[in-house]
């Protein structure tokens, strides 16, 4: 792991900064922050100062403490889709590589049918008559994005299932899942680690749309979008406070991507 | 006194002296040719010989003055023509590359450009070194393609790539390197990736043509009995160091070196075939099987062949006669559509899901090139122990146990268990292939031409472990391979394919022997010996 590091360019140790400085505001937020998520602390939209880091927003609470808790809130929430659309996406793409034949085509369509709804819209519906309920949220992001790693995670496997050593386990009895599992997905992991860091950018986003539109993580719950959303009417009054929880979106996307690049560029070298 | 005025009048064309190339490992740079003098004169064909890994194919691209990415011209010098290359600026180099001095790839299906036409790629490089225009240039093709002996000259070159055969496509990028009438062409192992029968086409083309041109030409190959039918003189090159030199003739009739020897040694049969008292009895039997990917095309017809117990069958074929299918219908990777196979005396079932696993244990394959056959992502122990706690159940110690014999039956060193793959060389994995094929205790091992990848001597090695292996543990191998010095050290019966089905088979001294099928006779007659004049004997033979 460390000689890994050592090698990575530039570019990937600011972005490993990046991830450990969120990182740790999930971990650390309720110790280091300081006040509380909800608590009214000071005037509306009150200047920068030693008190207040980064001022207040638009109720009065203190803006440092609710982009740290807006970190945990909305990173958990992001990395729980994309674990849950990753597992699934990954399983059916390589079940659809490694079988072929009708499964793969009726996988292809079920995804294309899925994939043909427009993202956002589609969320909304389902989210307007669900309810906004944290699960729902994860569950239906999940299934939306799942489309996207089964488009990648297949392709990247039927590359490997050509392999020789693949068909050297086929022949010697092993099941799928043994094939899936040991053969193909260590050989898959480069790509896909670029590809999760890549998802996880997305589906933040998305959560953070949803969120200004008003169905993603409700209020008084601080989420990066929803305080972008909330603090919008700053700008007209020369009040810089919501920049800070879109900088901070900015930066975790700009932070990950930059591991992606460098996960992605050790990826094509390490073919063998 | 003559010889005196040869010397003044055919000064060397290239001129290279103390030359060093080094390339840079990550973290320091290191030697890759070392102190090498090479001369070069007008219409002389130069034989560079030697292993993979000996600097062979860095030493031609040194020639005109070009490092591959990561290494560099770090020290000598290299005179062509009264100019010093390793003094030029890039923007120099570049107008003679291609236009004074040409190169020829190995692999001509990966160095020609899929989207476009044969001639427009030949085009090119005259024209965009200005020396004549499009229309000349085809017409300088089509006169090429003649000379060449391609088929269909004045259309041939309208075509594109994947519409032509690999003998024809390597012959369209030498003409392509003759476009500009060079000085100097470096042929980087030009017939390596081509049929015996093939082959012989190419290499009558070149000589034809450098005779005729009188160009300089350095000809970069492992395959011996190749150079010497082309080379005037022959250089052998070992870890980046010259160790002989010499003219051809006497190179190979009199090596000076021990290392020239061995290269030059014809493959021989390490260990005696242990005789046998009884007719041994039948390990695979295939009855009249064919098979076929699409309904009523059979890619195989009526196969007929017997592997006894502790022999060899050797299947032997071009590519695209159909070995490497037999193997696939064996496996029950390709269910057959008609006949029947028996393995030890019980039906094998042609798909592969409804065999049990001790049917498929006691029946192995190992594949020609290892460094797909071994997951990058496992380490030795892993690969050698899946199939023991597979197949036995065997775990920890146990398994520990067995995997270190194994690595000392294929002879490999205990330490290389805790080793990935790519931390081996071509021969050590192809070991570790063995290794993991020995580990299932089988009966019949198929070997689907596992020395192609290999260098010669690597690859004899590999064949003098396979024959021990024999001897000992009783194994039978079905062996396919296009190569037939291999089916004469190695075979006990012989298989020729073509076109999908058996043409000739029987023992090893019958199939030798004439008479032959016509197909077993072009076969035989292509495979090139070491005798520097058997090319010309063959034309006027196949003339008459």
């Amino acid at each position: 792991m460390l000689t890994l590091i050592k090698q990575s360019p530039f570019s990937a140790r600011v972005g490993l900064l990046i991830i450990m400085i969120n990182l740790s505001a999930i971990l650390l937020a309720p110790y280091i922050a300081p006040y509380g998520e909800t608590e009214f602390v000071g005037d509306v939209w009150d200047t920068m100062s030693y008190e207040h880091l980064l001022g207040t927003d638009q109720l009065g609470r203190d803006m440092f403490t609710r982009v740290l808790y807006g970190a945990r809130n909305t990173i958990t929430i992001a990395l729980a889709i994309v674990m849950l659309s990753f597992t699934v996406g990954c399983t059916l793409g390589f079940v659809a590589a490694t079988l072929g034949g009708w499964v793969d085509q009726v996988l292809g369509r079920l995804v294309d049918v899925i994939m043909a709804f427009p993202t956002l819209i589609f969320a909304l519906m389902v989210l307007s008559v669900m309810g906004t309920s944290i699960p729902t949220l994860i569950v239906v992001i999940a299934i939306l994005d799942s489309t996207r790693v089964f488009r990648v995670s297949r392709a990247v496997a039927m590359d490997i299932e050509v392999m020789d050593f693949v068909e050297v386990a086929r022949l010697r009895g092993e099941g799928l899942w043994w094939v899936m599992r040991y053969e193909i997905l260590p050989n898959a992991m480069p790509p896909l680690i670029a590809e999760f860091g890549l998802r996880f950018c997305f589906v933040f986003l998305f959560i953070s749309s949803l969120s200004f539109l008003g169905l993603g993580i409700q209020p008084p719950t601080a989420d990066w979008g929803s305080m972008v959303r909330e603090n919008a009417g700053a700008i007209s009054f020369g009040i810089y406070s919501p920049m800070y929880p879109a900088a901070a979106i900015a930066i975790l996307t700009i932070g990950v991507n930059l591991v992606v690049d460098w996960m992605l560029n050790r990826s094509s070298l390490l073919r063998t | 006194m003559s010889h005196l005025i040869d010397i003044k009048q055919h000064k060397p064309l290239l001129d290279i002296k103390q030359l060093n190339i080094e390339g840079y490992d990550g973290e320091h740079w290191k030697p890759i040719v070392n102190n090498i003098d090479m001369t070069l004169k007008r219409g002389e064909v130069l034989g560079l010989i030697g292993e993979s890994g000996a600097g062979k194919s860095t030493l031609g691209l040194a020639s005109m003055g070009y490092a591959q990415t990561g290494c560099r011209l770090a020290s000598g010098t290299i005179d062509f023509d009264g100019m010093d290359l390793m003094g030029l600026s890039d923007k120099e180099k570049i107008k003679l590359r291609g236009s004074r001095i040409s190169y020829v790839a190995q692999s001509a299906a990966a160095s020609f450009n899929p989207a476009h036409k044969l001639i427009d790629q030949f085009a090119e490089g005259p024209v965009q070194h200005g020396i004549m225009s499009y229309k000349d240039a085809v017409e300088k093709a089509i006169d090429l393609y003649k000379r060449l002996d391609l088929p269909d000259p004045e259309n041939i070159g309208f075509r594109y790539p994947h519409q032509v055969s690999g003998g024809q496509l390597q012959r369209a990028m030498v003409a392509m390197a003759m476009a500009t009438d060079p000085d100097i062409i470096i042929f980087d192992e030009p017939t390596t990736a081509l049929d015996v029968t093939t082959q012989i086409e190419v290499l009558v083309a070149i000589k034809d043509v450098i005779s005729e041109m009188n160009t300089g030409a350095i000809y970069i190959t492992h395959d011996l009995a190749v150079v010497a039918q082309l080379a005037d003189r022959i250089m052998v090159l070992r870890h980046g160091n010259l160790v002989e030199e010499g003219p051809a003739r006497r190179m190979l009739e009199h090596p000076k070196k021990e290392y020239t020897r061995r290269l030059l040694a014809v493959r021989v049969a390490g260990e005696e075939k242990l005789r046998q008292k009884k007719d041994p009895d039948v390990v695979l039997e295939i009855s009249n099987v064919s098979a076929a990917y699409q309904k009523n095309i059979n890619i195989v017809d009526g196969i007929n062949l017997k592997v006894k117990r502790r022999k060899t069958v050797a299947v032997v074929g071009e590519s695209g006669s159909g070995k490497t299918t037999v193997a696939r219908i064996v496996t029950g990777l390709l269910p057959a559509n008609a006949g029947r196979i028996t393995f030890t005396g019980e039906t094998l079932s042609p798909d592969l899901a409804s065999r049990d696993r001790d049917c498929l244990r006691r029946l192995q394959m190992i594949y020609q090139m290892p460094d797909v056959a071994l997951n990058p992502r496992q380490k030795i122990k892993r690969i050698i122990g899946r199939p023991l706690s597979f197949y036995f159940g065997m775990k920890g110690k146990q398994a520990t146990a067995r995997i270190k014999e194994l690595l000392s039956m294929v002879e490999l060193p205990e330490k290389y268990m805790n080793r990935y793959p790519a931390e081996l060389s071509g021969g050590e994995k192809q070991r570790i292939c063995i290794a993991r094929a020995l580990a299932a205790n089988p009966e019949l091992i198929i070997c689907d031409e596992v020395t192609s990848a290999l260098d010669q001597l690597v690859a004899e090695d590999i064949l003098k472990l396979l024959q021990r292996l024999q001897n000992e543990l009783g194994i039978s191998y079905l062996f396919i391979t296009h190569d037939l010095a291999t089916v004469k050290a190695i075979a006990d019966e012989i298989v020729v394919m073509y076109k999908g089905r058996i043409v000739e088979q029987g023992i090893k001294s019958e199939i030798l022997k004439p008479p032959h099928h016509d197909y077993t006779e072009l076969l035989l007659s292509s495979v090139p010996e070491m005798d520097p004049d058997w090319l010309d004997n063959l034309l006027e033979e196949r003339a008459a």
